[in-house]
């Protein structure tokens, strides 16, 4: 019964879709707001990553938004977490040798890339959310293969804090300087190079540390409760 | 079969959109709707890349010089997909929590047998 009628609201649903897209032409320059970006992107940001110059300089308020769900998110899991009451012992094989030492090796590794993601989101493809993805994928790593080793939550809750704060002050300062929040007011430089496009690779910066932290928190609050 | 070529991105899309409703709606065990929202997750993002998609389309990146801006994809689905893909995880994690709890509350995923969530 349940299954007959989740069909038949499956195919209502797919014929809307369908109707719908048959109006859209594929691969063919649809937006003229797309067109836009793509043609004073460059010079009106600094940023030759037009992706990145629509993120945080067209729709940056739009971005603070979406860092505040990645926030409201990750404390909404700590707070379900919080009030788990019994807590399951398992047994923890100790990884073998090989495999500890490998994930350790390559642990800062790890980081060094994630930092050179976010570092050089202005430049090439990539960002702050995938650099914080990457770093903590790393920590994810070490969780993994070191079941002992433990992350200082209380550190990670104040770099979050830090570069959502960061985020703000910028944006505020904008404000001061130019007149509306997240006002570019740092000089643009030579676009492609690694200092330019003013606050562009600040706030990345930021929103690399912010996601990083918070990813890491996530993983070590689903980790805790089977320790 | 040119309706194919045209169109296939379109009906994979879609077709996982459609893959994770149809779990969320017909499955009972909670682990398995939540895998059905991470599908309609990938499924959304990947119809919203496939709308900015330019034929022989490069990246939105003015890497070098010489690069034909009518060339270049629809940068504005990229960046909207780049936030969501990181907020699809945290949403995730959080669901998946939310079922850890339901566990230890009821001792069971069975969405037919937890009392108060009966469809």
């Amino acid at each position: 019964m349940r299954k007959i009628v989740s069909i038949i609201l499956l195919s209502v649903i797919a014929i809307g879709i369908v109707l719908t897209l048959m109006k859209i032409p594929f691969a063919v320059p649809k937006t003229k707001v797309g067109a836009y970006y793509v043609d004073k992107g460059v010079g009106q940001t600094g940023a030759v990553n037009i992706v990145t110059s629509v993120v945080l300089n067209y729709r940056g308020f739009d971005t603070l938004g979406e860092v505040t769900v990645l926030f409201i998110a990750a404390l909404g899991l700590g707070a379900v977490l919080a009030t788990v009451k019994k807590k399951t012992k398992r047994e923890i094989m100790p990884s073998s040798l090989v495999l500890s030492t490998g994930c350790k090796f390559l642990f800062p590794f790890i980081l060094l890339f994630g930092t050179y993601i976010f570092i050089h989101g202005h430049l090439t493809p990539g960002g702050g959310f995938q650099g914080g993805a990457i770093i903590a994928s790393g920590f994810l790593l070490i969780y993994l293969s070191c079941p002992k080793k433990r992350i200082n939550e209380a550190r990670f809750k104040v770099t979050e804090s830090i570069a959502g704060l960061t985020f703000v002050i910028t944006g505020i300062l904008g404000l001061a300087f130019g007149g509306y929040f997240l006002f570019n007011f740092l000089p643009k430089g030579v676009a492609n190079t690694l200092f330019s496009a003013g606050i562009i690779p600040i706030i990345y910066i930021a929103i690399g540390f912010k996601v990083g932290a918070e990813l890491a928190g996530i993983i070590d609050g689903l980790m805790r409760i089977s320790e | 079969m040119s309706f194919l070529n045209n169109y296939i991105y379109y009906i994979g899309a879609v077709g996982l959109i459609l893959i994770g409703l149809y779990i969320l709606l017909a499955k009972h065990n909670l682990i398995k709707m939540i895998i059905g929202l991470a599908i309609m997750d990938t499924g959304v993002n990947l119809l919203l890349i496939t709308i900015g998609y330019i034929k022989k389309g490069t990246a939105p990146i003015f890497s070098k010089t010489g690069l034909n801006p009518r060339n270049m994809v629809d940068p504005v689905p990229q960046a909207l997909v780049l936030t969501a893909i990181v907020i699809g995880v945290a949403v995730l994690a959080l669901a998946l929590s939310l079922a850890i709890r339901l566990y230890q509350h009821y001792g069971t995923l069975d969405m037919r047998k937890i009392k108060e969530q009966r469809w």
